[in-house]
């Protein structure tokens, strides 16, 4: 293991910038972090006097909410901005929405946006450490980073682990950024996909591609399911939802193809009887809701590291 | 008074010169072309540095000039100011300004307002359909009258194979071509990028390379059906060009072009998100570039122009889904087929004079593209060895949006002449103060 205490880049845009010891980082980072989590008292000084600014383009639930309390369990000031009723429908453009916060001096700002390299725009032109929590297509680094910590708290490692990621794959940043992390650490991907779903590209990362699910779910350690959206349903893409669930859904059935003691994923907010039946999603197996428990964790870990890991006392 | 031009290599494919040749002009006429002209008292002699080359006027058929309309990006006066200063004597400027250049009374507005701006020479190209919506078809007749030497509804694609059916049968009674900007609207789609591997792993939206090689097939067995001529604006892809290639085989008239910056980069450079390398049809492979550099030097490709399409600042700074397709290319297109067209010795000189003066003119049948005694001295000079770097603060186009800033390269207009004016002199080309 490597003695890496910090983060090269004041910003995390991507996986794509990280080097595997610098994932082992967040992810060791990670552990202390989580432990925070148990303590009746779930706060600790590492980011106080420090402000960070949650800027969301999209709507999101689960992201927001989880960045907002790993930056409180921090002690960092928060404040956060959502587009509805905001200067962005007011014609505002993302470099001066962003420049306008920026005059307030933030220390971080956490941006997503519906547009894939909103997040590199924000850090060509902002003082202030960006956090990229989805953009676009694109990427959502601390999705994937928290999907390794769930595969290796289970697990025990990456290298070497079978994963499979099924689902709407050409619109998901959480393929794009799980998959560059995944080959990284040395994990095997498979990544199935229904072909009008499939992107480019993924070959030549060392990825196995399969329209299959049975091949897809066959002897892995990991069967992660993608969210797939309404509008993709009943148009050029997918003709129904019942076609879709015969062919790629998750059922019991395809599931016992993978290995006995396999973990199911899902970033959420999932779509029961769509890619998932809802006695896999609750079942023994799954680990969905330990993915949003430790989405927590290794916010706080990415936080941390990007304030420097040089605040305050971390424990 | 007369102006001789004394040295310097004279490259002119279609007059078959490649030499040491003097050019002597008096007011805009061209009156001798020879080695060794003896002026006499009154005539004005410039010493042309020997590694100098001396060329007909460069022509850009592919030209956004904004004006009317669009102000704000170029104005008739900055767009021509930007194309003397890259070399160019004359340029096509197209229709999709606002209002569009759908009848007689724009057409005319454009030539007005360049004839009072001088400098470079404007041809309009008029557009296809009314307001370009791929319904009506303009009255092309009194375009021509007009001046429009060409039809287009660039921008956009021809709407329909009817449509374009009946254009270039319309046209042909004018001896017009369509210039046809080939897109496919719904593999399009809503794509901001070159649909591959590297658009796929940025989260980008692609536009596959059957987008434009799907309509460029179309219409080129529309100009088989009709015998009309067909001009293959900007191509891209290797698809394309193999497309244009069997038309050209099979006797029909179609003719194409490329701009440099798809033989000069990849859609590697979209990585990072710079919205200056967002342009329309997006940077392709290198299979296609390097598709692009062979249909240069074999002849399949006929004319190199810039897509010179201008967009302020303002609407380049956001993020690459909503910022507008184009970059500026006027000021780059020497240095540009320079370092990867004569440097790597792809080509000669004089096949990249057929390329950017005799085919430009031959294509939309404009005068120029050679000198001739007797002929308008529309002359451009060309310093080969300058060494320049792209600064695009410093661009004469009121626009910047160039991806090619700060880049190191040779080849520089050193002076532009049109019409016997000498409407350029490059001050950072040392030899070009010759033409003060």
């Amino acid at each position: 293991m490597s003695d890496m205490t910090m983060l090269r880049s004041r910003h995390l845009l991507g996986i794509e910038d990280l080097s595997a010891d610098e994932i082992y980082l967040v992810l060791n980072t990670a552990v202390a972090m989580k432990e925070v989590g148990t303590r009746s008292i779930k706060k600790v000084p590492a980011l106080r006097g420090r402000t960070v600014v949650n800027l969301f383009f999209e709507p999101s639930t689960r992201t927001r909410l989880s960045f907002e309390l790993a930056e409180k369990r921090l002690s960092a000031d928060t404040m956060g901005m959502t587009t509805s009723g905001s200067s962005v429908v007011k014609g505002e453009t993302l470099i001066d929405t962003a420049r306008t916060l920026e005059a307030m001096s933030p220390d971080m700002i956490v941006v997503r946006h519906a547009c894939s390299g909103a997040a590199h725009v924000l850090a060509r032109v902002c003082q202030s450490s960006i956090i990229n929590a989805g953009d676009g297509t694109h990427e959502h680094p601390t999705q994937a980073l928290l999907d390794a910590f769930t595969i290796k708290e289970r697990k025990g490692r990456l290298d070497g682990v079978r994963v499979a990621i099924i689902g709407d794959l050409l619109h998901s940043r959480v393929l794009r950024s799980n998959v560059l992390l995944l080959t990284k650490m040395g994990a095997s991907v498979v990544a199935c996909a229904p072909a009008t779903l499939m992107p480019l590209g993924l070959p030549a990362l060392g990825v196995t591609v399969t329209t299959s699910m049975d091949a897809a779910c066959e002897g892995a350690d990991v069967v992660m399911m993608l969210r797939v959206q309404h509008e993709r349903m009943h148009g050029l893409y997918l003709p129904s939802v019942r076609e879709y669930f015969s062919l790629f859904g998750l059922s019991a059935e395809r599931l016992a193809r993978a290995k006995s003691d396999a973990i199911v994923m899902h970033p959420g907010p999932m779509n029961r009887g769509v890619e998932i039946a809802s006695d896999v999603a609750d079942g023994n197996q799954s680990v969905i809701l330990d993915q949003v428990a430790n989405g927590v964790a290794v916010r706080m870990a990415v936080l941390y590291l990007l304030a420097g890991g040089d605040a305050q006392g971390e424990s | 008074m007369k102006t001789l031009l004394k040295g310097g290599r004279l490259v002119d494919p279609v007059a078959g010169r490649d030499g040491q040749f003097d050019v002597l002009f008096d007011g805009d006429r061209v009156v001798t072309i020879a080695a060794g002209i003896q002026p006499d008292a009154d005539t004005k002699v410039i010493d042309v540095p020997a590694d100098f080359i001396v060329t007909p006027g460069l022509i850009d058929i592919h030209v956004h000039l904004r004006e009317p309309g669009q102000e704000h990006k170029e104005t008739i006066a900055t767009g021509l100011a930007s194309a003397v200063a890259g070399g160019f004597t004359a340029v096509a400027c197209m229709p999709n300004t606002s209002p569009v250049n759908d009848q007689a009374g724009i057409t005319q507005f454009i030539l007005k307002r360049a004839a009072e701006v001088g400098l470079a020479r404007v041809y309009p190209i008029g557009a296809v359909s009314m307001g370009q919506n791929g319904e009506q078809i303009t009255e092309i007749g009194d375009l021509h009258k007009a001046g429009c030497v060409a039809i287009t509804d660039d921008g956009r694609p021809v709407l329909t194979a009817l449509l374009m059916r009946r254009a270039l049968e319309y046209a042909s009674m004018f001896k017009m071509p369509v210039i046809e900007h080939c897109e496919d609207p719904s593999l399009k789609g809503d794509g901001v990028a070159h649909e591959g591997p590297v658009a796929s792993m940025l989260g980008l939206k692609g536009i596959p390379s059957c987008a434009e090689s799907i309509m460029a097939e179309r219409d080129i067995s529309l100009a088989e059906l009709t015998g009309g001529h067909v001009h293959i604006a900007h191509m891209s892809t290797v698809e394309t060009l193999r497309a244009v290639r069997g038309g050209k085989a099979r006797g029909i008239h179609v003719t194409c072009e490329v701009t440099p910056h798809h033989f000069a980069l990849t859609d590697e450079a979209i990585r990072g998100y710079d919205t200056n390398t967002k342009m329309n049809p997006p940077l392709r492979e290198e299979e296609d570039r390097l598709a692009m550099i062979e249909g240069l030097r074999d002849g399949s490709i006929d004319v190199i122009a810039t897509d010179h399409a201008p967009h302020h600042a303002d609407e380049k700074a956001l993020e690459f889904d909503k910022a507008p397709f184009g970059i500026v290319g006027l000021e780059t297109a020497i240095p540009l087929c320079m370092k990867y067209l004569i440097e790597p010795g792809i080509i000669g000189w004089p096949r990249l004079i057929e390329l950017l003066s005799a085919a430009p003119a031959r294509v939309l049948n404009l005068p120029g593209g050679t000198l001739t005694e007797g002929g308008v001295a529309d002359i451009t000079v060309i310093a080969p060895a300058a060494a320049v770097t792209v600064k695009a603060a410093a661009l004469k186009s009121k626009s910047k949006n160039t991806p090619f800033d700060g880049w190191q390269m040779n080849g520089a207009a050193a002076a532009t002449i049109v019409g016997g004016k000498i409407v350029f002199v490059n001050d950072a080309v040392a030899g070009a103060e010759r033409f003060q």
